[in-house]
């Protein structure tokens, strides 16, 4: 028994060193692979970067051909992105100050056939409050409802991430009959478009933050989008990196559209560019201590990392701690309007940028039902516009009475209980 | 079988290292090795700093892991440990409130609140009968609520500098290696009590016995349920340190401890552990924890795409778990 014991555990043990050395042997064979011809043509195809001389004994990176760096075809949509694109580049109408107001290319509908005596009951089936950014978007949808006496009840249905819960959410408050209103801010997309479908048949409903593939919500609001933010940071690292940067791209997971968006863009942005080399594409999970990590391991292999692209800012703070730690100097750095990040980057006098997926869009479905109970007319599709904050204007958006998870671009300065409700002193 | 006393009487050379090879845990086999291929891809990482940095990483798990192990040989599973890691960080981020002097004794409160958990969890498993795994399903699940609810979901201040010292900070200068992270001394002394308490004193052998047959064990004189109260609370312990270590590298994060709960108990069982108890040994249990962390970096570093490191990952981990009870089977 004993010698068929030894035997057991040294084959065990040699399945495992063969395990482990396979998998050395194929992460080896990664880097020696040529670097591809410098023919690709600039298209909007998936092609190689401009990664031009790769030295021999440096680690190569295996950067825009990484699978994490893939841009899947049901991800990219051409004309979204030309949209984005042009709406940047215009002024939004509506009045001044007040961005959850404002509209872009909007063309408006009549909703005088749903127009109603208060008071009103609104109804509200949310995707989730299970991040920091929600937590925000909807204290501060609270408040804008505190703004409005005639609405008597608000009934907040939290679906907590799932689309089954959601979809029987939506059932209920259908059946229920007490709603006057319903908004939708939808799990995902294809899975929750049947619910609003039928929905739609029973009252008037406004869909915002995610969308769903059908027009019949009488008003969808979002801001431009995701090819916009990912353009942005892309385009200020390309404008300011100086020749030969080295750029780590930080997502957090991949298949959600508007994340896969910011992608897709930045991705294009860089191909396009001269001067830009993509050492890495990885996925962080939002997690900070793991972000810390994926950075510090690539300070290690790289020596140096010039400017870190992110699709989203709530780890960003980590990743400029990874080279605080390893002693190196900031990188170009894009976050996004987390006040932990702005004050960073103020009080380092980073150079950043902070595109943002702003949370006054949590005001304007509120706003957008009094006005179908009114029955005035009101955007289909209500664009808001989507600040950036760039090192000229980022004074005005640090608040240190905020908590370091409140995002900047809440435009809930203003309302009541501010800053209590939202954490603040 | 019978054959046995044949081979003891005259060992020859060949079999005495053999046997005491295999004396030793394969999981400090599986370290090396992953050391190796970590060296292979990057010999930076295998310098002093580099070294010392692979540790800080994992000295959150490592703690949480050693601390695991107390419950596992006592034949529980502690599933808790990973929202009082996340609690710890809110808590921290919500009590201190910006002013660096509110540190000291809000740790000694965090501790306060591990050790009332884990003599919860211990008091529901032993006196109320409810098995471990829902016992401590349930306080995962209230703990995680209570800090949603104490924070209204997002934290609500920074953690100060002095309290992320001991996950982030370093003694210098230090010869050698310039720089010594405070996190690896706090994994030296927590792991050196630990070692002392599981290995050295009769709680070690009380808790092997626990897991083993808590009937004989009662017989015995043992105190089980004292015992499997103390097993809980250790644990509980060890989740605030590394909470505390965790919440220092990282920042504030109302999530810093997800997921750690089953990565505690993987490395545990990695480094020989039984589940249901009666068998396993602490540094051997922190070597797994090790290992754990250095496969996550290798597979990071060979630039595997995530859902293939997600499946080699889980592949590992069964076959390592698989061997390891196996091999604890044949030699009971």
């Amino acid at each position: 028994m004993l010698n068929k014991n030894k035997k057991r555990s040294w084959l065990v043990l040699l399945a495992l060193v063969a395990l482990i050395f396979g998998l050395v042997a194929c992460g080896g064979s990664d880097t020696e692979e040529p670097a591809g011809d410098d023919t690709a043509a600039e298209d909007t195809a998936v092609e190689e970067p401009a990664a031009e001389e790769p030295a021999v004994e440096e680690p190569v990176a295996a950067g825009l051909e990484s699978d994490a760096a893939e841009v899947k075809s049901e991800f990219f949509s051409q004309e979204q992105y030309d949209r984005s694109m042009r709406q940047m580049t215009l002024t939004a109408e509506g009045p001044e100050g007040e961005p959850w107001l404002q509209y872009l290319e909007a063309e408006f509908v009549d909703t005088s056939e749903f127009a109603k005596d208060g008071p009103y009951t609104f109804c509200f089936s949310n995707a989730g409050v299970n991040n920091p950014w929600r937590v925000v978007g909807y204290n501060t949808m609270l408040a804008e409802v505190d703004l409005h006496p005639e609405i008597e009840e608000f009934i907040h249905v939290d679906a907590e991430g799932s689309d089954e819960k959601q979809i029987s959410d939506i059932a209920d408050l259908v059946a229920g009959g007490n709603c006057d209103v319903l908004i939708v801010s939808p799990n995902t997309t294809a899975a929750l478009t049947p619910a609003v479908e039928q929905a739609c048949e029973v009252l008037p409903v406004i869909v915002f933050d995610r969308g769903v593939f059908t027009d019949c919500p009488v008003s969808f609001v979002q801001p431009i989008g995701g090819y916009a933010f990912g353009e942005a940071g892309a385009r200020y690292i390309i404008d300011n990196c100086g020749d030969d940067c080295n750029v780590l791209a930080l997502r957090i997971l991949p298949g959600v559209d508007v994340l896969e968006e910011r992608w897709a863009s930045a991705k294009l942005a860089f191909e396009g560019a001269g001067n830009i080399n993509v050492i890495g594409v990885e996925f962080g999970d939002g997690d900070n201590a793991k972000v810390k990590s994926i950075v510090t391991d690539y300070l290690d292999r790289f020596g140096q990392i010039d400017a870190v692209w992110m699709d989203a800012g709530a780890t960003a703070v980590a990743a400029l701690e990874a080279f605080e730690d390893a002693g190196q100097p900031y990188p170009i750095i894009v976050g996004e309007d987390q006040q932990d990040f702005l004050v960073k980057w103020q009080e380092n006098g980073l150079s950043g940028i902070a595109p943002t997926f702003p949370t006054f869009q949590w005001r304007t479905p509120i706003i957008a039902g009094l006005r179908i109970m009114n029955g005035e007319e009101l955007p289909a599709v209500w664009r808001l516009p989507q600040p950036i904050i760039t090192n000229d204007n980022l004074d005005q958006y640090v608040q240190p009475n905020m908590p370091p998870l409140h995002y900047a671009m809440c435009g809930c300065e203003g309302m009541p209980d501010f800053p209590g409700r939202w954490g603040g002193e | 079988m019978a054959q046995l006393s044949t081979i003891g009487q005259e060992k020859s050379w060949r079999d005495r290292i053999l046997s005491g090879l295999r004396s030793v845990s394969p999981i400090y086999v599986v370290l090396i090795l992953l050391l190796i291929g970590i060296g292979t891809q990057n010999p930076v990482f295998l310098e002093p700093s580099g070294i010392l940095n692979l540790l800080r990483r994992a000295a959150p798990l490592m703690i949480l892991t050693a601390g695991q192990l107390f419950v596992i040989v006592s034949g529980g599973f502690d599933l808790s440990v990973g929202s009082i890691m996340s609690l710890t960080v809110i808590g921290a981020s919500l009590l201190i409130n910006n002013d660096p002097t509110n540190a000291w004794w809000v740790i000694l409160v965090l501790f306060g609140i591990g050790i009332v958990a884990g003599l919860i969890n211990g008091a529901l498993v032993s006196y109320l009968k409810v098995p471990s795994l829902i016992a401590t399903l349930g306080m995962l699940l209230a703990l995680r609520g209570a800090g949603l609810y104490w924070t209204g979901g997002a934290p609500r201040g920074y953690l100060t500098d002095n309290f992320r010292a001991f996950g982030r900070g370093w003694l210098e200068p230090v010869p050698w290696v310039e720089r010594f992270p405070y996190a690896v001394i706090v994994l030296i002394v927590v792991s050196a009590i630990l070692i002392y308490l599981f290995h050295y004193t009769n709680l070690g052998r009380q808790l092997l016995a626990v897991g083993d047959n808590p009937r004989a064990a009662k017989l015995a004189g043992i105190q089980v349920e004292k015992m499997r109260i103390v097993a809980f609370a250790v644990s509980a312990v060890t989740a605030v340190i590394a909470g505390i270590l965790q919440g220092g590298f990282g920042g504030v994060n109302p999530d810093a401890g997800d997921g750690y709960e089953l990565q505690a108990i993987s490395a545990a069982v990695l480094g020989g552990a039984v589940l249901l108890g009666g068998r396993g040994s602490v540094p051997a249990a922190i070597a797994g924890a090790l290992a754990l962390e250095a496969l996550f970096t290798l597979l990071n570093l060979l630039g595997l795409p995530k859902p293939l490191r997600d499946a080699v990952q889980g592949l590992i981990i069964i076959g390592a778990v698989a061997y390891a009870a196996f091999s604890g089977r044949r030699s009971r």
